[in-house]
């Protein structure tokens, strides 16, 4: 083989290595990507039920309810919209009532959501209030600082 | 007064790092040998300054010394020694100080231990790792200085968070960002050698080793990480294709390839202009994954305090270095020669394939990484990209690389055959067949994991076919095959163990479908089954800890009646941070896990729990660990010892093409 045809070779089989990867992905794309939504979005944007989705909020007072062994009721709130969520399984330690939360499941109505995983949003520098008003009294809590929140995996 | 002097430190090391990075290129430019031979012992007083500095800041934390801010908000009197030690690096401030450690103590190596590369190319090689080091030495300096002062100072910190505050933390970052940090090096001296214009076959010996220990680093950090999420986050998950996880592992798949790539440019002098851009790519994607993981925007349990200044910092650190060295890169290798030509089917042929793939298989879970958050960016749409993705365009292009790996090892240089190769690997195919038979028979299940375990004991099989086909040629003596396989290079050893290493966690990937979970509600009393074993939960308590108080699950594991291991699975609860942490109870089996966690208490009286078993999961990280070894065993390799090649100096010292 020339070195000509060798190249050719060399540049032939990058095109088709990267075309196979780039089809996979353009692929995976079409069906594996959950678009996410707070509850007043959710309620705008309205996608069809069976759409599968990450609904985020906080949860709202009061509304937990348990049904049974593992069944799992809650509302996931914005202030302004609510969504229902029905969840079966065990809840993150992080978990609480007022507190932000990321749910993954199935739309099953408009407001209704089913959700197959449950994932708490934590606050990683939560901190005792009377901790947080020492500090702020010597100028180290600064209320403006972007408060950082975490996924927990 | 410690404290101000670490600080003062900081700033000497900065100026440092300015007249290093200024006066070697300047002296390379008048082709003046006193000044481009101040590059090693700056690099060295820099190493020395930083290192003061950081041992200042770790005193600071053991001392609880509560006048300065990273303490306060990291650091509690009660903490146990070994968390107020890694505390120092669990926050922000202190983890980006250990990464300018980690980069001037890299400097230094180069300055201390490659006295035989030539002077030029270590002076350009220093010179553009202390431009590295200056930018982020900067940042800490302007946007993350952890010597900040209180006063007055509170009585009482804030404590680490809990789910840091494991041994994990001790180990887990500083493996990794030997790793992240070590493919400064090799981008170092890939702009050092288009600055000088040697790019040839001794430079890839130069830059081996150094790409050598970055990679191990990088493959037991990547690997402690995965085990520490595995017992910490009570999930019994190892990977979960979080963005932050993605970060580590495009470094490392770029580097991989840098590894092979290099093999070909210093045995054959081809595929120059590739491992430059590999080392480029390598070290480029190591700073993405900084910029992702520090500028907080992602959100996870890596991200710190995020402050927008910072990740406007390190962005532009990001477009420089990078933008800079593609540059310098476009500018410089045109300039380059093709070197020895190859046909298709060869050694080279077949390391240019693997590289081909490992650079897909990178840009695969580079998209899958970015893409969400471009999207957010210029869309304000929020999606979220999660395994499905990853195991439909990841999987199949890594797939081959599997398959052809220890085919591969077997071809020759320039000309292979590949009959040939496929005829000597026929034993290993049949190993992979008797093996996925066996478990099959006992295991059943799914096809996925029959399939797996086939490949990976293929793959550990042939891994050995060449360095065994070099020692047992004919019916030969016992002694005469040991002292073939002692003679034979450690490279060749080391190659070997690495595949197969690969070959070893794939077959505890594989049996992760084997697994049995049951999540149920514990009380003292239950019996639960979890394949051959059974849990026993005797009894459930509060217990009291230094800085927690934790719930524990008092478990017994039983086989056929007989107690094999107790097991204490705890969830812990931080006052301070009004946090509750996981503690798994997990014991190792033969190679299988029994992992119990639990997730919460009920108003009853009982705790839910998760009840595991996990056939070969021990093999995913010990694999991980044979990698690591065969890098060693190719490091010790004489051919490529760091500060050796003294023999080649012949070779170097000649111009470049």
């Amino acid at each position: 083989m020339t070195r000509k045809g060798r190249r050719l070779t060399l540049i032939a089989s990058a095109l088709g290595v990267l075309g196979v990867a780039a089809a996979l992905m353009a692929f995976a794309f079409r069906d594996n990507i959950v678009f996410f939504y707070g509850p007043s979005e959710l309620a705008e944007k309205a996608p069809a039920p069976g759409a599968r989705l990450r609904i985020g909020g906080l949860v709202k007072e009061g509304s937990v309810k348990r049904v049974g062994d593992r069944n799992i009721s809650f509302v996931v709130t914005d202030t302004k919209k609510d969504v229902s969520v029905a969840y079966a399984g065990q809840l993150p330690d992080l978990f609480r009532e007022g507190q932000g939360v990321v749910a993954e499941g199935v739309l099953v109505g408009p407001g209704q959501f089913r959700a197959d995983s449950v994932l708490a949003k934590h606050d990683e520098t939560y901190m005792p209030r009377d901790v947080a008003d020492a500090l702020k009294k010597q100028g180290v809590w600064n209320e403006n600082k972007p408060q950082p929140a975490g996924d927990k995996k | 007064m410690i404290v101000e002097a670490g600080h003062y430190a900081l700033v000497l090391a900065l100026a440092l790092a300015v007249a290093q990075a200024v006066v070697p290129l300047w002296g390379l430019r008048r082709g003046d040998p006193a000044l481009m031979a101040t590059a090693a012992p700056t690099a060295i007083a820099q190493f020395a300054l930083v290192a003061i500095s950081f041992i200042a800041l770790s005193w600071a934390h053991v001392a609880s010394d509560f006048s300065l801010t990273n303490v306060i908000e990291n650091s509690h009197s009660a903490k146990p020694l070994i968390y107020k030690i890694s505390g120092v690096w669990g926050n922000h401030e202190g983890s980006m100080l250990l990464w300018v450690l980690i980069l001037v103590v890299f400097g230094a190596m180069v300055a201390a231990f490659s006295r035989a590369m030539p002077d030029d190319l270590r002076a350009a090689t220093l010179a553009v790792q202390a431009w590295i080091s200056g930018a982020f030495i900067l940042f800490i300096l302007m946007t993350s200085n952890p010597f900040a002062r209180v006063f007055p100072a509170p009585i009482e910190g804030r404590d680490l968070n809990p789910v840091l505050q494991d041994i994990g933390l001790a180990i887990h970052p500083p493996l990794l960002y030997f790793g992240y940090v070590g493919f400064s090096i090799t981008f170092s001296f890939a702009a050092g050698a288009l600055i000088c214009g040697r790019i040839d076959a001794a430079w890839a010996r130069f830059v081996r080793p150094w790409t050598l220990l970055a990679w191990m680093f990088l493959t037991l950090g990547i690997a402690m990480g995965s085990y520490w999420a595995y017992y910490t986050l009570g999930w019994g998950g190892f990977w979960f294709w979080d963005p932050v996880e993605n970060a580590s592992l495009m470094p490392w798949l770029a580097g991989t390839a840098l590894l092979h790539s290099a093999t070909v440019m210093e045995k054959r002098d081809a595929l120059k202009v590739w491992t430059i851009f590999l080392a480029i790519l390598a070290f480029s994607l190591s700073l993405l994954g900084t910029f992702l993981v520090r500028s907080g925007v992602l959100t996870s349990v890596h991200s710190f305090a995020s402050d927008p200044q910072r990740g406007v910092f390190i962005l532009m650190i990001l477009v420089f270095f990078i933008g800079g060295s593609l540059a310098l890169f476009a500018w410089r290798a045109p300039e380059l020669k093709p070197g020895g030509i190859f046909a298709p089917v060869s050694r080279e042929g077949s390391l240019v394939l693997n590289n081909l793939l490992l650079t897909a298989s990178c840009a695969t879970v580079f998209v899958g990484t970015l893409y969400p958050l471009a999207l957010e960016a210029f869309t304000a749409e929020k999606i979220s990209v999660g395994a499905p993705f990853f195991n439909l365009t990841f999987g199949p292009v890594f797939l081959p690389i599997l398959l052809l790996m220890p085919a591969a090892q077997l071809l020759a240089w320039k000309r292979g055959d590949l009959l040939g190769a496929a005829q000597r690997l026929t034993f290993a195919a049949a190993a992979g067949f008797v093996v996925a038979l066996v478990l099959g028979a006992i295991h059943g299940g799914p096809v996925l994991s029959i399939v797996g375990v086939m490949i990976a004991a293929y793959l550990v099989v042939g891994s050995f076919v060449e360095v065994f086909g070099r020692i047992f040629t004919r019916a030969i003596s016992v002694s005469t095959a040991w002292s073939r396989a002692v003679g034979l290079p450690r490279s060749a050893w080391g190659a070997a163990f690495a595949h197969a290493g690969v070959g070893v966690s794939l077959f505890g990937l594989a049996a992760t479908g084997w697994g049995v979970e049951e999540v149920l509600s514990l009380r003292a009393g239950d019996v639960v089954k979890a394949g051959p074993y059974e849990v026993a939960v005797m009894s459930t308590q509060t217990l009291p800890g230094p800085n927690y108080r934790a719930t524990v699950a008092r478990t017994l594991v039983r086989s056929n009646g007989a107690v094999v291991a107790t097991l204490d699975p705890a969830r812990r609860f931080y006052p301070t941070r009004q946090m509750t942490t996981t503690e798994a109870g997990i014991v190792t089996l033969g190679l299988g896990q029994i992992y119990v966690s639990l997730s919460g208490e009920n108003a009853d009286g009982s705790l839910d729990g998760r009840v595991y078993w996990k056939p070969f999961v021990s093999l995913i990280w010990m694999g991980a660990l044979i990698m690591a070894f065969g890098g060693l065993l190719s490091l010790s390799d004489r051919r490529l010892r760091i500060g050796v090649a003294r023999r080649a100096r012949g070779v170097a010292a000649q111009p470049a093409e």
